[in-house]
């Protein structure tokens, strides 16, 4: 599986990343190299191994249902370049989710 | 090729707001409303470094609904996020449940649409699973497409929702419509959601494909968003299943896509294939711990599950002899069944009494008002105390319709309605005498009427009492001492 | 001996007896990152005010009797991937230049619990992605032992303040070596604890499953005193475990003859520097010396590890840094005209080389079709991993390795060949995958630069590993040896 400049692109599409044309031919070659090196986990016989997702042996963690302080509205916008009025403003969307 | 020789075929998704105190996964208030942007934290608003925690209520009543549609409930479940940018979108992904869903396998029951031979209909319930809402986007311009710019709120976001997928078992508009309205009903017994589609927390998105009669191939779907109403979901589909009919009478394929209800127009129209369709990149929250259900927790859990509506039906009719039709009326509203249940509790004579009062007065004065029942002024002790009142012979049955309408419109107790207006019922005889004897004389050719025989006239003469005393006299007795002075 | 050159331990007693005031001490490192910071570059933000007037509320409060620990007044440098409310947090990234928290990470909390004070933010890979502390957008960090070397990384400025006198102690994050790597290069003593010992709230996410903060300092006791510090439950980490903590400076110098430690043969393959390897079997000697049964033992997934790790970490990193849009904090293109445009301009202005390239492995690791082949199996192998490690820690107390394959090596030898910077983990990212706690510690010198070996313990086994680091670090002698920063060739003569 050799990863093409067209791969690379739809990657960064779906990462919401811009790259230019160096970029993508120098991400063709990286991503390239990693895969030819993390490919050896396909010698290792995982036949009915569950995968592990946690190394914690932890299960059913949760809170009471009960309401603490929120932040002040100028704090919550605090870190945004994009602030109008009590909001974050974003420029038009062009896709419906 | 009309409409009437494809079958129908139609899967519903909908996604309900739980109705907890704090939000999914941080303490932030879940009240609908409030100044943008005030009930968030670094939780819910994914600043760097935040981690989520479980809200224990949120799964007990994604559980409970899952009982209340007769769900299997997963010993093991997790989960996971799904990924996509989009700016109502925190963190970028939404913690949802993907492989393992909480609550599986359910059904519910519905009236088949009678124009295919009615009956029941059982909708399969494939899956109920517990995620996260989103926030708001309020926009520039009339829709999301057209403006300029948007702004985000976040105090929904983060709210936990249970999102619900049928079977696609329905098979007519109308019954897409009876399904969400029997959803809703469980849902509101149950109490977990409020299941107010137009504050958005109920919400349902649509798959439709047709297929020739007798053929068992399903046909090419779509999906319909953006439907705000029951009525808004059923016309959609009316409008999609014409759609494709048309397509499919013409020899053209039906395309895969996703459609937009267009409420303003009554169409259904075209907004993205299927193939441009997102790649979500599910995978397992490394940021939460799997939840695993004991039979224990939910055995306890359905220990919670409160008298649902068919249950209620068959003690309303069985135990109180309530007609089938009211009791299934007054079972079809959970705050109306709450209401007449209040009531009962408090009220000493026939819970038939208390329906007939509900099924009569109360609905007719709710409808005409449109308000809600939740809304009504009237307590549950006020309305037994008016019944009392009627039952103690203080004030006559029509005096009582009276009360009770300025009971809804004010608030107030009826005994002090009674006495402010003075509606008390005559029944001293004394009194009445003086009364009758002027009615008598007012109306000879009644007397000699009834002298000659027409005991008819009796009741006219009843009723002139009653106009005299504006309602107010003890009809009984009244008829009693009429009578007597006549000498019947 | 200069006051910033004593132990963590020793500031305390002296502290204590009065002998030396926060204030003074706060001047004194204070002073000391004026002096040497320039050619070191640990530090990103130097928080001078706030640790001057910290300190004379802890001679205050102490003086009164109620200071909140022995600790109190003690400076430390915290890595910049840490929220300290109010003071700017940026992950040494352009992405979060200007970022001010409103609020503390659990492990400041911590700190500021005990009394101590938060100095400065500390330089790191970007996003804590690297082993060298060059991905950083902000500033270069040199290794002190010789300023024309990396540091290590990720928290390469946390080793680096450590090793240069700018601070006793220091707190860095571990995802897969990145404490204990920087420490090795650094010749200092820096722990990875047990997944869930300590709480990630507050640490901004590389990859959720196997973070986890870890102190950095100058010898083992003030490691322990640190590990005390920070550890304990949080329950706003699902993953905090709710476990007493022992006190494990009280623990040190325990007897530990009688103790099984294995030599993993997979840490000792091709790859491995000679000079480190001979340091670390040297130390395996002087371990038996003190009455230690060393033991050859096997873990063959250990050759997988770091092809696991690297799709794990990929993985969960391409998920966490995706909130980095543009829209709620940080860094937001100009001009975009779309939501979508702004998205891909953002985060391509926002973020360096390193933690794009794996944003996009990591995205594509997890994306349709390609799932199982790379995330699902990576995460079998890490199932097998962990087997490897219960199987041999139901006999060994600990296994000895080397921290890093090589020394410290020089200042761009390996920025642009990723897979030869990604090797630099692989003694380490094995305890990250397993989740158990890891101690690095200098044993050795080569052409003037630390080397660092590693002991490994079954989870929660700190302590034990603190008391063998400790025996081991007492009979060698160490760590008599500081960095030459200053002393051998001055500020200026390295310029
Ligand atoms: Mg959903
Ligand atoms: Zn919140």
């Amino acid at each position: 599986m050799e990863l093409t400049p067209d791969d690379v692109k739809r990657v960064a599409e779906l990462a919401r990343i811009e790259l230019t044309e160096d970029e993508t031919r120098a991400f063709v070659k990286d991503l390239n190299d990693i895969l030819r090196y993390v490919n050896r986990l396909q010698q290792v016989d995982t036949e009915g191994v569950e995968p592990a997702y946690h190394v914690v042996p932890l299960e059913n963690v949760m809170r009471v249902d009960c309401v603490t302080p929120s932040l002040p509205v100028d704090e919550a916008l605090d870190g945004t370049t994009g602030r109008s009025g009590d909001y974050f403003k974003v420029p038009r969307i062009l896709d419906v989710d | 090729m009309p409409l009437t020789d494809y079958e129908i075929v139609i899967g519903l998704e909908v996604h309900a707001e739980l109705k907890t105190e704090s939000k999914a996964f941080c303490g932030c208030s879940t009240k609908f409303g409030g100044r943008p942007n005030s009930h968030v934290c670094p939780v819910c608003l994914g600043l760097p470094g935040v981690l989520p925690v479980l809200n224990r209520k949120a799964l007990e009543y994604a559980i409970l609904a899952g009982l209340a549609l007769n769900c299997r409930i997963a010993e093991r479940s997790r989960f996971d996020r799904k990924q996509y940018f989009y700016p109502d979108l925190p963190k970028a992904y939404q913690i949802s449940q993907l492989d393992f869903p909480i609550c599986s396998n359910g059904s519910i029951d519905i009236p088949a649409d009678e124009e295919l031979g009615g009956g029941t209909r059982r909708v399969g319930i494939t899956r109920v699973h517990l995620e996260e809402e989103a926030g708001k986007l309020v926009h520039s311009g009339s829709g999301i497409l057209d403006s300029e710019y948007s702004l985000a709120d976040y105090n929904r976001g983060g709210i936990p929702l249970i999102e619900i997928v049928s079977e696609p078992d329905i098979r007519s508009p109308l019954e897409a419509r009876r399904y969400l309205e029997q959803l809703k009903l469980l849902l509101q017994y149950t109490g977990v959601s409020d299941c107010k589609m137009e504050e958005g927390s109920l919400r349902c998105d649509a798959n439709i494909s047709l297929r020739r009669k007798g053929e068992s191939k399903l046909g090419v779907r779509c999906e319909i968003k953006n439907m705000n109403s029951f009525k808004a979901v059923e016309a959609a589909l009316q409008q999609e299943a014409e759609r494709q009919a048309e397509l499919l009478d013409s020899g053209e394929p039906v395309i895969s896509q996703t459609r937009a209800w267009d409420e303003a127009t009554g169409t259904t129209v075209f907004m993205r294939t299927k193939e441009t369709s997102s790649d979500y990149r599910y995978f397992p929250d490394p940021d939460l711990a799997p939840i695993v259900v004991t039979a224990d927790m939910v055995e306890e859990i359905r220990r919670r599950l409160p008298e649902m509506p068919d249950e209620k039906r068959r003690r309303y009719v069985n135990e109180f002899q309530i007609p089938e039709y009211d009791a299934s009326l007054i079972c079809g509203s959970k705050p109306l069944a709450d209401y007449f249940d209040s009531v009962v509790a408090v009220y000493e004579g026939s819970p038939k009494t208390v329906a007939n009062w509900v099924m009569g007065e109360l609905l007719r004065l709710v409808n005409q008002e449109k308000i809600e029942v939740e809304s009504v002024r009237i307590t549950p002790r006020q309305f037994a105390a008016l019944l009392r009142l009627v039952d103690e012979g203080v004030i006559s049955g029509s005096i009582a319709k009276t009360v009770f309408e300025e009971m809804f419109a004010t608030g107030e107790d009826p005994d002090k309605i009674v006495a402010r207006k003075g509606l008390k019922q005559i029944s001293d005889a004394g009194e009445l005498a003086s009364i009758i004897d002027r009615v008598l004389a007012a109306n000879s050719q009644a007397v000699e009427s009834i002298k000659s025989g027409n005991q008819k006239a009796v009741g006219f003469l009843v009723g002139q009492v009653m106009k005299e005393t504006h309602g107010k006299a003890n009809p009984q007795i009244v008829n009693k001492l009429l009578k007597e002075r006549l000498g019947l | 001996m200069d006051v910033i050159d004593r132990p963590l331990y020793e500031l305390a007693r002296l502290l204590e007896s009065g002998e030396v005031s926060a204030e003074e001490l706060a001047v004194e490192f204070l002073s000391r990152i004026d002096k040497v910071d320039g050619i070191v570059g640990a530090f990103v933000t130097v928080d001078r005010e706030g640790t001057l007037s910290g300190a004379r509320m802890a001679d205050k409060a102490r003086r009164a009797g109620e200071a909140p620990s022995h600790l109190a007044g003690i400076p430390i440098a915290v890595k910049d991937n840490m929220c300290t409310r109010g003071i700017e947090t940026t992950c040494s990234s352009k992405m979060l230049r200007g970022f001010v928290p409103p609020y503390d990470a659990h492990v400041v909390e911590r700190v500021k619990a005990a009394g101590m004070l938060v100095i400065g933010k500390t330089n790191l890979d970007e996003f804590a992605m690297g082993s060298s502390t060059e991905n950083s957008a902000l500033r270069v960090t040199r290794n002190p032992w010789n300023l024309q070397r990396v540091p290590g990384g990720s928290s390469g400025g946390s080793a680096a303040a450590v090793a240069a006198s700018e601070a006793p102690a220091a707190l860095g994050s571990d995802t897969g070596g990145s404490v204990r790597v920087p420490a090795s290069y650094c010749g200092i003593v820096g722990m990875k604890p047990t997944y869930g010992l300590v709480s990630r709230y507050g640490v901004v996410a590389y990859a959720s499953s196997l973070d986890q903060v870890g102190p950095l300092a100058a010898n083992v006791r003030d490691c322990a005193i640190m590990l005390r510090v920070i550890a304990g439950h949080d329950p706003r980490d699902s993953m905090s475990i709710d476990a007493e903590i022992p006190d494990y400076e009280a623990q040190l110098g325990r007897d530990i003859a009688g103790k099984v430690i294995g030599l993993p043969k997979e840490y000792f393959a091709e790859g491995i520097e000679p000079g480190v390897r001979d340091a670390v079997l040297e130390a395996a000697k002087q371990l038996s010396k003190l009455g230690v049964e060393v033991e050859e033992v096997s873990l063959p997934t250990v050759e997988y590890a770091l092809a696991a790790y690297y799709i794990i970490a990929s993985s969960e990193a391409s998920s966490n840094l995706a909130r980095f849009d543009g829209v709620r904090y940080g860094h937001r293109a100009e001009g975009a005209v779309d939501s979508v445009s702004m998205f891909m301009k953002t985060r391509a202005e926002g973020f360096g080389p390193e933690v794009k390239r794996r944003i996009m492995m990591g995205t594509y690791s997890l994306s349709a079709g390609y799932y199982d082949a790379y995330y699902k199996k990576a995460s079998q192998v890490r199932s097998t991993l962990k087997s490897d490690f219960d199987r041999v820690f139901e006999r060994c107390d600990a296994l000895l390795t080397p921290t890093a394959p090589t020394t410290a090596f020089p200042i761009g030898e390996r920025i642009d060949d990723p897979m030869s910077m990604y090797m630099s983990d692989v003694c380490t990212v094995t305890a990250n995958l397993a989740g158990i706690p890891g101690i690095s510690l200098p044993c050795g010198w080569q052409d003037g630069l630390p080397i660092g070996m590693q002991l490994l313990g079954k989870r929660f086994s700190e302590a034990t590993l603190l008391q063998l680091a400790y025996a081991y670090e007492q009979a060698a002698g160490y760590p008599s040896r500081k960095a030459p920063v200053t002393k051998d060739r001055g500020c200026c003569s390295c310029h």
